[in-house]
Formats: structure tokens, sequence, C-alpha cells
């Protein structure tokens, strides 16, 4: 039997998270915390229930029943403008980027700048675009056009320089990589291993077991809207978490 | 990978364009410059040259204005992917509503006497008023409701003329107070030399709208076109604008109508005194309509949820966006805009009669699409639906010209709408734009 190995206090408590959708539990009694400067990778089959566990801190699902520590106070997460608030970003697997407008345009979606006069100010914003995704993807040249013009490395990086610039404290990313080649790939681990050792906490989505053991500190599994167990990921092979997910099997290791 | 080849293309693209493409112009809007400029000639040529006259064009302005307003709303409306087919019925009541402050309830149950100044002001805010709450009430059954704006639009377009009708009893009200008839056209149009004026402050504003442009490019050191080509545009811009002052300008007030006017104030037309019309009010109405909706589409925080909510809604309210306050504001301006254009249809006809703005709907639903706003949402223009309002009317008063049967005339305009959106389809198809 191991345990947590950090201490103090965590970035992010959910204590006993409960969200039934008419009478199906899709989380049931789900418990997990995330430390600063680590990767949790949340594990299952599709409709386990970890995208729905983690809507509920990210403020797209309104959870039932428990509980949200946020720096260990008490966090009211009502929508996704709440969850802003706590510096609670999210890379959807959809990306959640409109496809008619640049990059600039998405990027600021719902922060934009604006001149003293209550005016976007389109060409700051640009610029401060250019300003991160020169340190993110410096191939990136692509500003005038809308993103559905983009290929979907391209789109992803618009889409993780959105969470990056707003000073994200804890960052919610669903499966940030099944849509990308393997160059782009790399690109996103590199990244996350950039963002770890700035002090970010990170739940990451991932189905891929070789992105897990590369990526992720410690990886919860969840099987039928209840948590099988979490492990520390240096503790455990791919096979004891495959176990995890496919049969259930907590292994000794798991706490 | 792909980013390397992708991003040499685009490098590759901008310093190979073509000496039009340098001119950054928008092809869609030349296209329907285009179309309209035919549309003109043609009928011009049918007509014996009785199309393109200061006389026509000051008609077919003042015709365009009740439309063109309504169709700026129609483009965010359409935009968030939604649809208002109530805007005749809403333009009717809040005529009503008006005609009724104005001819009745201010003279006979306020007591203000006839042609007391406080009345046009009092009827013109009833308008906007009644048209603000019917929106707002319609994007809350929508945004907050549920119910799809189709359904919503398609209720009001049976129940907001028929209010009015109860409203009325059915008559028709005249007459209207006489400065409220001053937003109408032709009744309230400010002179040459005001026209002129107007015509140097639009001028030095294009081309002050134009250096700034340059200039905050080049301040953030974004590529700007070459020097020629600004010019080149700049110039067009303000011969258009000349062009349209000095053809109004053209436009002389008949004798009859002048030497009544003079009489009017005491006095006799002296011989061989001409006086030119001018601008129409209601044209700079439509205009500041036209800036204002404009900013608000592109410079503002609300034009940007508008069409991000209509490119992605998900994408919109995972961003933290209020995708249901939006709908009502969206619904709310559009009222407002039916409400403004009821203050100046039925200026226009001096009457409130029950079938005011009745197929509006459709036609500013036309104009918007002709103009490219797209209904699978997140594309569309302000300028593009005034010019698509302009071509819709220049249409059905030509043919009227013309002398086309009036059952033929629908048909050409039905068939003209399909048409434009066909090509529209074949545009974005061949440029690659998904739509």
């Amino acid at each position: 039997m191991s345990s947590n190995p950090n201490t103090g206090t965590p970035l992010v408590e959910l204590k006993d998270i409960s969200i039934a959708f008419g009478g199906v539990k899709a989380v049931d009694h789900v418990s997990i915390d995330l430390y600063p400067g680590e990767v949790v990778g949340l594990l299952g089959h599709n409709g386990a229930g970890k995208s729905t566990l983690i809507k509920c801190l990210s403020g797209a699902y309104q959870k039932d029943a428990g509980e949200i520590v946020i720096n260990g106070e008490h966090a009211e997460i009502r929508n996704t403008r709440d969850a802003r608030r706590y510096n609670v970003e999210t890379i959807y697997q959809t990306l959640a980027l409109a496809d008619n407008l640049d990059a600039a345009s998405n990027l600021f979606l719902g922060r934009e700048l604006v001149t003293p006069l209550g005016f976007v100010d389109e060409p700051a914003m640009e610029a401060e675009t250019r300003k991160i995704m020169g340190r993110l993807n410096p191939n990136f040249k692509k500003f005038k056009v809308p993103v559905s013009a983009l290929s979907g490395g391209q789109r992803q990086s618009v889409a993780i320089a959105r969470a990056v610039y707003f000073n994200a404290k804890i960052l919610i990313m669903d499966e940030p990589t099944a849509a990308l080649g393997p160059h782009e790939t790399q690109m996103v681990a590199e990244l996350i291993e950039e963002l770890k050792a700035q002090g970010l906490g990170i739940f990451l989505i991932e189905h891929d077991i070789h992105n897990v053991m590369r990526l992720c500190d410690r990886a919860m599994v969840m099987k039928n809207g209840q948590k099988v167990g979490t492990v520390n990921v240096n503790e455990v092979t791919d096979e004891d978490i495959l176990g995890m997910i496919i049969m259930g099997k907590k292994p000794p290791q798991a706490y | 990978m792909s980013d390397q080849a992708d991003s040499n293309r685009i490098e590759t693209g901008q310093s190979g364009k073509s000496l039009f493409g340098q001119l950054e112009l928008d092809m869609r809007l030349m296209g329907m410059v285009g179309a309209f400029i035919a549309i003109a000639l043609v009928f011009n040529f049918f007509t014996d040259g009785r199309f393109i006259t200061p006389r026509n064009t000051f008609n077919l302005t003042v015709q365009t204005v009740s439309v063109a307003i309504m169709a700026t709303g129609m483009v965010f409306v359409i935009v968030t992917r939604h649809i208002d087919l109530s805007v005749g019925a809403v333009l009717a009541i809040a005529s009503a509503m008006g005609a009724m402050m104005q001819a009745r309830w201010l003279p006979q149950v306020v007591g203000l006497e006839y042609g007391n100044p406080m009345i046009a002001p009092l009827a013109i805010v009833t308008c906007l008023v009644v048209g603000t709450l019917i929106g707002a009430f319609n994007g809350w059954l929508i945004g907050y409701q549920g119910i799809p704006a189709f359904i919503v639009t398609l209720g009001g377009l049976l129940i907001w003329r028929f209010v009015g009708w109860y409203v009325t009893d059915g008559q028709t009200i005249a007459p209207l107070d006489q400065n409220f008839l001053v937003l109408g056209g032709a009744e309230g149009t400010i002179g040459a030399t005001l026209s002129w004026i107007i015509c140097a402050l639009a001028v030095a504003g294009a081309i002050f709208a134009l250096y700034n442009a340059r200039k905050a490019k080049k301040n953030h050191g974004f590529p700007t076109k070459p020097l020629w080509a600004e010019f080149t545009v700049g110039g067009l811009i303000v011969a258009v604008i000349i062009g349209y002052v000095a053809t109004l300008n053209a436009y002389d007030i008949p004798t009859g109508k002048l030497r009544r006017l003079f009489e009017a104030r005491g006095d006799v037309l002296p011989d061989g005194y001409t006086e030119a019309y001018g601008l129409p009010i209601s044209v700079l109405v439509l205009i500041v309509v036209a800036i204002a909706m404009t900013m608000v589409a592109k410079k503002t925080r609300l034009g940007k949820y508008i069409f991000a909510t209509g490119g992605n809604p998900d994408a919109a309210e995972l961003s933290g966006i209020n995708t249901k306050l939006l709908t009502v504001k969206i619904f709310a301006l559009m009222g407002f805009l039916s409400g403004l254009s009821a203050v100046i249809a039925s200026a226009r006809l001096s009457v409130h009669s029950n079938d005011i703005g009745t197929l509006d709907e459709l036609r500013v639903i036309a104009a918007a699409v002709i103009g490219g706003t797209a209904l699978s949402g997140g594309i569309g223009t302000i300028h593009g639906a005034i010019l698509g309002a302009l071509i819709m009317q220049s249409l059905q008063s030509g043919m009227a010209m013309v002398g086309v049967d009036a059952p033929l005339q629908n048909i050409v305009v039905g068939s003209v709408l399909v048409f434009a959106v066909w090509i529209d389809i074949q545009y974005r198809k061949r440029l690659g734009i998904k739509v």
C-alpha cells in the first residue's frame, strides 16, 4: 500500500463528487486532489465518467453533491466564468474554437483587450498573440485567417495558448494529443513539462497508456462512474494500469 | 512538418500577389457593387435614361431606408443562427402606437395641442420603446426558455400586427404630427449647403479612418499594403460620397411645392428661384445606424461575441460568454431598429395604416442574405446588408418604372434571391471556405 507523495496544501481537492443524469450515476462519490507542479492522469473507458468529473471543475456541469476546494478554500463554481476566476483553464477535446474567427479573436474570446474608450483593441490582441505563439509554436504564421483554415496542430496550439496566456494555475487537458501527428504530440509533451516546471497543476485526460507513463506523476482510474484507485505512476507498470482500466482490478500499490 | 509547408505557401502567396490583389478589396463586396451597377445600367437603358437621374436616386434611397435599417439588425440575428420573422409585424405595432400617441392620446387624453413640439419626440420614443420591449421579450423566449427563434417570431408575425389592429380599431390613423413627418424623406431634407458640409465631414472621416488603420498596423509592425493601393481605395470611397451628394443636390424641389412652402411662411416665391432637396434626414439616420452597427460588429465585445456565438455556440458558452443574455440583447436591438423603421416608414407614408410593413420581414431577410449573411451563422457584414437592401429596392422600383407586371416582379425578385445565394455558395466553394 503506497500513498500520495505530495505534502502541503493541494491546488485543488475534488471531494466526494457525485453527478447523475436522469438516474444514471455518471460520477459516484469520487475524490481526487492535485498539487502544484504535478500532472495527474485521469483514465478509464469511454463513459467511465472522467470527462464528466472534470467538467464540474471547469464549470461546464454542476455537481449534484460533494465539494470543490481550491488552495484550501471552499470554491463555488457555477459556470465557466467562475472557473476562470479561480484560474482554472480548460483545453477541450473539441478545442472549443470559433472557426470563423482568427487566432487572436479566439485567444481572447470572452476576455478581449479594450482601448480606454471601451472598444476592442484588435492590433494589441494580435501583437500579444504573435508574442505567445512565437514562444509556443514558432512556425505559426497564419494570424489573419479564420482558424478553420489551420491544421490540427495549429488549432491545438491556439487552444493551448489561450489557456497559458491567462496565467492558468490549474490546467485541464482533455486528450490534447488525440488528433495530432507524432511531431505535434512531441510539442505538446514538451509544453506540459515546461508548464509543470512553472508550478502549474495539470489534470490530463488520456487514453494512450504510453503518454500516461511518460507525462503523468500520478494517475486516477475510473470505471462506471466510480473510482478504481490512484497510483504513483513510477511505482507501477503499464500492465497494472491497464488492469485497473479494463478489469477494475486494484493493484497493491494503489490508494 | 505540415506547419512548415503551410507557412511557406502563405509567405510566397503574399509576395506573389497580383496588382489587383494588393488593393486587398473584399471581392464579394466588389461583386455586389458590380451587380448593383449592372442593374442600374440595364434599367437606365430600358427607361430611356430615367433610372439614373437625381430624382430617381433620391426616391430609391428614401424607399430603401426602412428595410435597410432593419437589415442591419437582421445580420446579427442571422449571424447567431437565429431568424426574425416578426420584424414587419413589430414595425406595424410600433407604428400604430406611435401614430395613436401623436394623433389621439397626446392631443385628446393628455391635452397637448396639435403641433406642440413635444408630440414628435414622444411619438418617436413610443415607437422605439415598443419595438425594443417586444424584441427583448422575443429574445427572452428564445434564449432563456429555449423556444426556437423561428417559432417565436412566426407567432409574433401573426400576433403583433393584429394587436396593432386592436389598438387602432383597424382604422388608418392620420394626420400625423408635422415635425414627425420630417423623418419620412421628401418632407425633411437638409438643403444643398448643409449637404455639402456633411459631405466634407464624411470625406474627412473616411480619410482619417484609413490613415488611422494604416498607422495602427505600422505601430505594431504588421505588413501594410502599398501606398498607391491605399490611395486608390481612398479615392474610390471619396468619389462615391461626393458623387452621391452631388446627385442629390442636383435634384430641385418642384416649383409648386416651393410656392406652398413660401406661402406657408407668408412670403411670395421669387421668379426663377430654385432650391435643391439635398440629403434627406431619413438617409442620415440610416448612415448613423450603419456606422454605429459597423462599430458594434467590429469594435465591441458585443460584436465579437455575436460572431463567436455564430461560429461555434458551444465554444462561446465554454469561453464564459452568457449566450442567453446575448440572445436577448440581439433581439432587443432588432426590435429597436424595427421601431426606428416604424418611425421612418409611417412618416414617409404620412399615415399609419394597418398593412404598413407587410412582407417587410421577407425583404429584410432577403437583403441580409443577398448581402452575404450566411444562414449557417458566423458570417455577415452590415454594409453588405445595406447594399442588399438597395439592390432589392432597385430591382423592384426599376421593374415598376419599366412597366413589368406585378406578378412577374415578384417572380424576378424571388429568383434573384435564390440565384444570389447560389453564386455565394459557388464562390465560397472555390475559395475553400466552409459554409
